[in-house]
């Protein structure tokens, strides 16, 4: 029992690690961008290339990977994203949706349809453990990405608390017109602000491929994980995201443990009841992404 | 204006007159087309007046109701899913599709009440997790067997041709049955809420526009919609695997018409659902790097033309074929109209 | 040589024609308030110098340099900070943070945190409140503060007393009365009349979109004022 927490937690890490991005450019942007999951398992996959291709290890390869990701980052937000805020709130939902299809089928066409792992370029990470009072093993994988998932949630609420240009994205964030009467470059920061949230991704994306396997296809359920750890946890709010991961973790390990369907189903089930009774409490429409703190 | 300027408030053109003349006369055609038509033709026929009805469906809930949902294959999983169920129970296969569409629309009313309350992209994610949640249950059903599937066995009974015909002429029948009801519905009052809400929603509550009820109306009748679709498609492909219907492709296709055709038009998905489907037979074929197309069209126009093909003809020549609207024509006096 | 030159400038709301072919010079440390009633289209000419409201035809010029098209965050580089009306603060943070986002431009000068508290001693207790939690005086003094940060040559300022009691106003004009006389270029508008000629080296009454007064205040009398504000004469006074 006291196993299934432990791993169940850890898990949570990764789900917070991947939901951080996600929360980040919503309370930033407002967009909730629908190719978030096709983007890390496109990190993933460069990755893989680097590593089969060149003997990278994954660890090099994020070098590599991580300000790529910046930069594409940055350029989805210059070139699709702002011109879709423009255009109302419906086309940011659409356009994005758009691009994870591209992604997706992109990648299939690319790659093909075997499932892929970075575990065979990471020597023995992928399998050693840690061992802990009352004979409890958890693997080194694992309390490495919770403890980076703390790290980087923490060194984004640090950013975006004490530094000029995180005061300058969320000043961008509640008032943009008037962040540019300011001396603020509106488009510069949210650009910036998309450059760190698919950062965060490219890690989020070697994760994903270090701990398990991943398909052309894992984009969707990765997207699925990363919102409703974001909702559980009430998005905004640095702790509420690992919150949240980690009560989906737990929900998904516990409901495993009942039967193989029982992964999704009691996670799906719990963000949905969690939504549900939020509504129920609250009352009226609101949005679960708070705004930054 | 003087006392003796006066005006009319007329609802239809001449450009609408014609189009609805053009549309009962293609209803005619499609209605005796069984008897000169290939089995072939008669599918992928069949076929288009699915995606017409996904189209019509997935516009009314985003461009009326202006909800994005990436979700609507949940009503299409279940529509195929309650017309196995109660076509196992010994009901008549073609009841059972129309009685499986109206379970998911009774199921969608509660569904309703928590969903609508949720905003933009947490709505359209939140539908799709309520779709896989209902994946994962549909998957629960012994009946189903899992991944593996079931069929419709009972369309068996039916010989080939007949069944082929049947199944066109009910796909036929809904297809105008729903075009009609929302064509209704958007000259109704419910019409002019809508039409407030989307200018401006606040605004609407303020002058009395019960906002909520229409859009749980639209959100039912979408439903109902897609079900319908999904008991059509369940008849044409007979196979039943989950995997297969409550998947996210769907909600691809539909934005795609949608997106390409002119979202918050009637006349656009139509003429989305009709591009899509000669893409598809075209190029349906070639494999995934269709999709990934389709996707970067989606994108494209997502970006450059958001009101698609039809709202870029409408803005340029003011064309409305279908009279939804209301036009003020003024008459001064001594002036030629 | 004028600091600020505006040219037969032509600003639109949608369809409605808000300032109508405007012409206006402002000379380097000269204070201009800026008058009328509302829907004159005072509060979209001083958006559009800002530059947060794109002009449909004319130029803007300042200090030579044309930036009728210049992007806002630019024109704080050069010099130019609106106070914008209804103060517009970042209401999520502090008072602190406000004014350290006027910094953003990197325009140097003397204008610190401290210095501003200087300005506006109420703030000093105020320093780590959040904007929401403020008072109207409050509020419009962080915002005069804000703009103040990023060393601006030229201060465009938009109904101070917007919403304000008559001691707040007080305060805020006594707090500025240095700034006033330190030779930074001064647009105000203002609907106190009486306060904008006390401060004000010239006066401007605009009326739907067109400038129907422009004199020094030195020699006007507050009838001639008056009687342009409401429509009654459409004269140009020499200067």
């Amino acid at each position: 029992m006291i196993n299934t927490i432990v791993q169940g937690v850890l898990l949570g890490g990764y789900y917070a690690l991947i939901a951080a991005g996600l929360s980040f450019m919503f309370s930033v942007m407002r967009i909730i961008n629908l190719a978030h999951g096709s983007l890390a398992v496109l990190a993933a996959y460069l990755l893989l290339v680097l590593a089969q291709n060149y003997h990278l290890s994954p660890f090099v390869g994020l070098i590599i990977v991580l300000p790529l990701m910046a930069v594409i980052g940055f350029l989805l937000q210059r070139f699709v994203l702002d011109r879709a805020m423009q255009a109302g709130q419906l086309v940011p939902i659409l356009a994005t949706f758009g691009l994870s299809i591209v992604i997706d089928n992109g990648l299939f066409e690319t790659f093909g349809a075997n499932t892929r792992s970075l575990s065979n370029f990471i020597g023995t990470l992928s399998y050693d453990s840690i061992a802990l009072p009352g004979d409890i093993y958890v693997g080194e994988l694992a309390v490495g990405t919770f403890v980076l998932a703390v790290a980087v949630l923490g060194g984004l609420q640090l950013f975006l608390s004490f530094t000029p240009y995180g005061r300058a994205i969320r000043a961008t964030a509640e008032d943009p017109d008037t962040a540019g009467l300011v001396g603020i470059n509106p488009r510069m920061a949210t650009a910036i602000a998309s450059a760190i949230a698919l950062f965060t991704v490219g890690l989020a994306g070697a994760a994903l491929g270090m701990r398990g396997t991943f398909d052309a296809y894992a984009g969707a359920s990765q997207l699925l994980f990363a919102f409703e750890a974001a909702v559980i946890g009430g998005a905004g709010s640095v702790w509420g995201t690992l919150i949240g991961g980690i009560v989906l973790a737990l929900a998904q390990t516990f409901g495993a443990k009942v039967s193989p369907l029982g992964f999704l189903l009691a996670g799906h089930g719990v963000f949905l009841v969690v939504l549900f009774v939020r509504i129920w409490l609250v009352g009226g429409v609101r949005g679960f992404f708070r705004r930054p703190v | 204006m003087n006392a003796q300027t006066t005006f009319r408030v007329e609802r239809w053109t001449a450009a609408s007159r014609i189009a609805i003349g053009v549309v009962v006369v293609l209803a005619v055609i499609a209605a005796v087309a069984p008897f000169w038509l290939g089995p072939g033709a008669m599918d992928r026929l069949t076929i288009l007046f699915v995606y017409i009805i996904l189209a019509v469906m997935w516009n009314a809930l985003a461009g009326y109701a202006g909800l994005v949902s990436v979700g609507q294959q949940l009503f299409l999983g279940l529509g195929a899913y309650f017309t196995i169920k109660l076509a196992d129970w010994g009901v008549n296969p073609f009841v059972a599709m129309a009685g499986a569409a109206l379970i998911v629309g009774i199921i969608a009313v509660p569904l309703s009440f928590p969903m609508l309350r949720l905003r933009g992209g947490e709505f359209a994610i939140g539908m799709w997790v309520v779709s896989e949640m209902a994946h994962l249950l549909v998957n629960l059903d012994p009946l189903v067997k899992g991944e593996t599937g079931t069929s419709l066995i009972s369309l068996n009974a039916f010989d080939a041709p007949l069944r082929r015909n049947l199944i066109y002429w009910l796909a036929l029948v809904a297809l105008l049955v729903l075009l009609a009801a929302l064509f209704a519905l958007l000259r109704s009052r419910v019409g002019a809420a809508i039409q407030a809400i989307r200018d401006n929603e606040e605004a609407a509550a303020s002058v009395g526009v019960r906002v909520t009820s229409t859009k749980r109306l639209i959100f039912v009748f979408t439903a109902f919609g897609v079900a319908m679709a999904g008991a059509l498609w369940l008849a044409t492909a007979l196979t039943f695997q989950p995997k297969a219907y409550f998947s996210v492709q769907w909600t691809a296709y539909m934005i795609f018409m949608v997106l390409v055709g002119g979202i918050g038009t009637f006349e656009g998905a139509i003429l989305g659902a009709v591009i899509f489907f000669a893409i598809e037979t075209w190029f349906g074929a070639t494999g995934v790097w269709y999709l990934v197309g389709l996707g970067a069209t989606a994108l494209i126009f997502a970006l450059v033309l958001p009101r698609g093909i039809w709202g870029a003809i409408e803005r340029r020549t003011g064309l409305r074929l279908l009279p939804v609207g209301y036009r003020l024509e003024f008459k001064l006096p001594g002036v030629k109209p | 040589m004028s600091a600020l030159a505006v040219n037969s400038l032509n600003l639109h709301h949608g369809l409605l024609h808000a300032v109508r072919d405007l012409s206006l010079n402002v000379a380097e440390g000269e204070i201009v308030a800026l008058v009328g009633a509302n829907g004159a289209g005072k509060t979209t000419l001083l958006r559009a110098i800002a530059g947060a409201h794109r002009p449909t035809s004319g130029t803007i010029t300042y200090g030579g340099a044309d930036i009728t098209h210049r992007a806002a965050h630019r024109r704080v580089n050069m010099g130019i900070a609106l106070v914008p009306e209804g103060r517009r603060l970042f209401t999520q943070m502090t008072v602190e943070e406000n004014l350290l986002l006027g910094r953003m431009s990197g325009r140097p000068g003397t204008w610190t945190v401290d210095k501003v508290l200087e300005t506006f001693p109420n703030l000093t207790a105020r320093r780590t409140a959040r904007a929401a939690t403020l008072s109207g005086g409050e509020q419009q003094a962080t915002a005069i503060g804000r703009a103040l940060m990023s060393n601006p040559s030229l201060l465009l300022l938009d109904e101070l007393s917007l919403g304000l009691s008559p001691i707040a106003v007080d305060r805020l004009y006594e707090s500025l009365r240095a700034l006033m006389q330190s030779g930074t270029t001064i647009l105000l508008v203002e609907q106190d009349l009486g306060r904008a000629m006390q401060v004000a080296t010239r006066v401007i009454c605009m009326l739907e979109g067109h400038v129907v007064l422009e004199a020094p205040t030195a020699n006007l009398a507050r009838e001639q004022v008056t009687d342009a504000y409401f429509g009654l004469a459409q004269h140009r006074v020499p200067a």
